[in-house]
């Protein structure tokens, strides 16, 4: 006979409330770790997806996702003519905040280059890829902008033509996909009244220079657009993202490239590891304090909880004892409650977590592991909760029948 | 199940038990020595705070006696300041117990109430089923097998208390003011029954009881004051 299931069934209602309040905590720690899974997943996310064999990036800097890189466009081009090297394509990546509709829509904008890439790698759950060199974007679901819709950015109009899933930054920003043009374009986007200042700020700087005032072309050409005169133009390229030929080593050609005074490469490997150190670092040890001091407090409510439960027993438990059960009788009892608790807890976390976590603003992922070692620490802390209000059943004298 | 006396099945001797220690000392018991023989149904009566329940809790090896010798079914469980055997195991095969209130485990029905005592005494759980209802028809509460004690009546439960205590076919049962929460026709019912169990079963049963009313029905009947054991005449009452 049972006497653990015996008494749950008796108490049935305030077993089924306290394990969903147990379940609601274990929730939470089962949420804290999928947050984190998902900022490591969202963190290593394009560089995992692009797979591309190197980043070459600004001299001395982490790479765009770490900080600020800008590199000209001809780096690309640079790049190709490297013994190895099978393709370099241009990398543009900038986060910003706009306005749709009253609410704030911040974005991550990635640049394609157009037209060897188009988008066909990235997780299209809905649409298609970039259609032409201009005014089309893929955007992650979770941005909720219907196929079609159309939105402002800069001086221009873009059309949402695919949705991607769970492609979303460092950050958590969603990622928006722009042929490598209109990303720049977007990136630097001025208004009217900011480009006729630069003009003329221009000019005025070239017409006070020996060079400016003997050659008045000169000082014309400065009246015009940025991108016409490369050496005052803007940065144009976050990196350069290059695969190398099979069979040659990606090291080989990294030793070449990584020679050149005005960049730095780094390996797949290692930008990965630049945004795992840098980026996700902080939140780790955060997410992992909370986890830590949630699974305290989880162990510290059921063992308050089991210890309730065995005062509310005492009187049995000396019964059974003057009826002469043994002690695993009695520990039994307790432990199997503690254990069915806790089980039925994390079934209770599991599956609130189905519902809710895909409400939370951060992705959440659960992944088997992280799940089953959830499972083990639950187990842990049940059996651990048990202890005291079994070092209380074990003090409990037979002879308490007759207080 | 045969009736009248036929041997001794407690042997009691020298009892004593004195709680705390100089001048917060009290002697419990004191010297108390008896025999209980198969069959036989004892009253034990005496004034509140006389050392009843204390003899009683020494014989049923709740408490050790800081002196004296017992015996039960001709094995020596205490002698010389020490236990002599594994008390929770020598209960649970040899004692049955009834207090004032029944005690029931509140999350078992009756039945299980009854099948408890016998699983824990290593008897698988088909042979306690069936036990369990040849009691608690023997009891006349087989129609309240299934019932939580919450909805049986005082009478009830202390009738499957008693089934309880006869599960493990014990050779003494030890029955502490079973009928005090009983009116006076339920608590004669009750007393009746430990005499019907004590010559049917062939059980030593031991009875502290206020209840002077019923006295008629004990085959003996013992008094305690300030602790000490003596043969009582059940006429004085």
């Amino acid at each position: 006979m049972n006497l653990a299931s015996r008494d749950i069934r008796h108490n049935f209602g305030r077993f089924v409330l306290t394990t969903v309040g147990l379940g609601t905590l274990l929730m939470i720690v089962m949420g804290m770790g999928g947050i984190y899974r998902g900022l490591v997943q969202d963190a290593t996310l394009l560089v995992d997806r692009i797979d591309a064999d190197l980043w070459v990036v600004q001299k001395d800097t982490r790479g765009p996702f770490a900080e600020l890189s800008q590199i000209p466009l001809v780096m690309e081009d640079r790049i190709r003519a490297v013994p190895g090297v099978l393709s370099s394509c241009a990398f543009v990546s900038t986060t910003i905040q706009r306005e749709r509709n009253g609410q704030p829509l911040r974005i991550t904008v990635q640049g394609l280059s157009w037209p060897e890439d188009r988008g066909e790698w990235l997780p299209i759950v809905a649409g298609r890829p970039l259609g032409q060199a201009h005014y089309e974007m893929l955007a992650n679901e979770s941005l909720k902008l219907a196929i079609g819709a159309k939105v402002n950015l800069g001086k221009e109009t873009y059309t949402v033509v695919g949705h991607t899933r769970a492609m979303t930054s460092p950050a958590g920003d969603s990622m928006v996909f722009f042929t490598l043009h209109d990303a720049q374009s977007i990136q630097f986007d001025l208004s009217g009244e900011a480009i006729r200042l630069a003009r003329a700020s221009r000019y005025d700087r070239s017409v006070k220079t020996d060079l400016g005032r003997s050659q008045p072309q000169v000082a014309e050409r400065s009246l015009g657009p940025a991108s016409n005169i490369p050496e005052l133009g803007s940065p144009a390229i976050s990196a350069v993202l290059v695969k190398v030929r099979s069979g040659i080593d990606p090291e080989q050609v990294r030793g070449i490239i990584g020679k050149w005074p005005d960049v730095s490469v780094y390996t797949s490997e290692g930008q990965r590891q630049l945004l795992l150190s840098g980026i996700v670092e902080k939140s780790r040890r955060q997410l992992g304090l909370f986890r830590v001091l949630l699974i305290i407090v989880s162990a510290i409510i059921m063992a308050l909880i089991l210890y309730t439960l065995t005062l509310d027993k005492l009187h049995d438990i000396a019964m059974l004892k003057l009826m002469g059960a043994r002690n695993p009788v009695i520990l039994g009892l307790i432990l199997q409650q503690a254990l069915l608790l806790g089980g039925l807890g994390y079934l209770v976390a599991y599956g609130l977590g189905q519902w809710a976590f895909p409400w939370f603003p951060r992705r959440v992922v659960l992944t088997p592991p992280d799940l089953l070692l959830l499972a083990g620490v639950v187990a842990g802390i049940s059996v651990f909760a048990s202890l005291i209000g079994i070092a209380k059943a074990l003090r409990v004298e037979p002879n308490e029948v007759l207080a | 199940m045969s009736g009248g006396t036929n041997g001794a099945v407690l042997e009691a001797e020298g009892l004593t038990k004195v709680y705390g220690s100089g001048h917060t000392e009290v002697v419990a018991v004191r010297d108390a020595s008896l025999t209980l023989a198969r069959g036989e149904i004892v009253a034990l009566l005496g004034p509140s705070g006389a050392g009843k329940s204390t003899l009683l809790t020494l014989i049923g090896l709740i408490m050790p006696p800081n002196a004296g010798r017992i015996a039960i079914g001709g094995t020596v469980v205490f002698d010389k300041d020490r236990t002599r055997v594994n008390v929770r195991r020598f209960r649970r095969q040899h004692l049955g117990f009834v207090f004032q209130k029944a005690n029931l485990i509140p999350f078992l029905t009756a039945a299980e109430n009854v099948r408890l005592a016998m699983e824990i005494n290593d008897h698988p759980s088909r042979v306690a089923k069936g036990r369990a209802r040849e009691l608690l028809d023997y009891l006349g509460v087989s129609d309240r097998a299934d019932h939580l004690p919450s909805k049986l009546s005082g009478g009830e439960q202390q009738r499957v208390a008693v089934a309880r205590a006869l599960a493990n076919r014990p050779g003494v049962i030890l029955a502490d003011e079973p009928t005090a929460a009983l009116d006076s026709v339920r608590g004669r019912q009750v007393m009746e029954l430990f005499r019907k169990v004590a010559h049917e079963q062939n059980a030593g049963v031991i009875v502290v009881t206020h209840d002077h009313r019923a006295l008629d029905i004990f085959d003996r009947t013992l008094e305690m004051e300030d602790g000490q054991l003596r043969s009582a005449n059940p006429a004085a009452y």
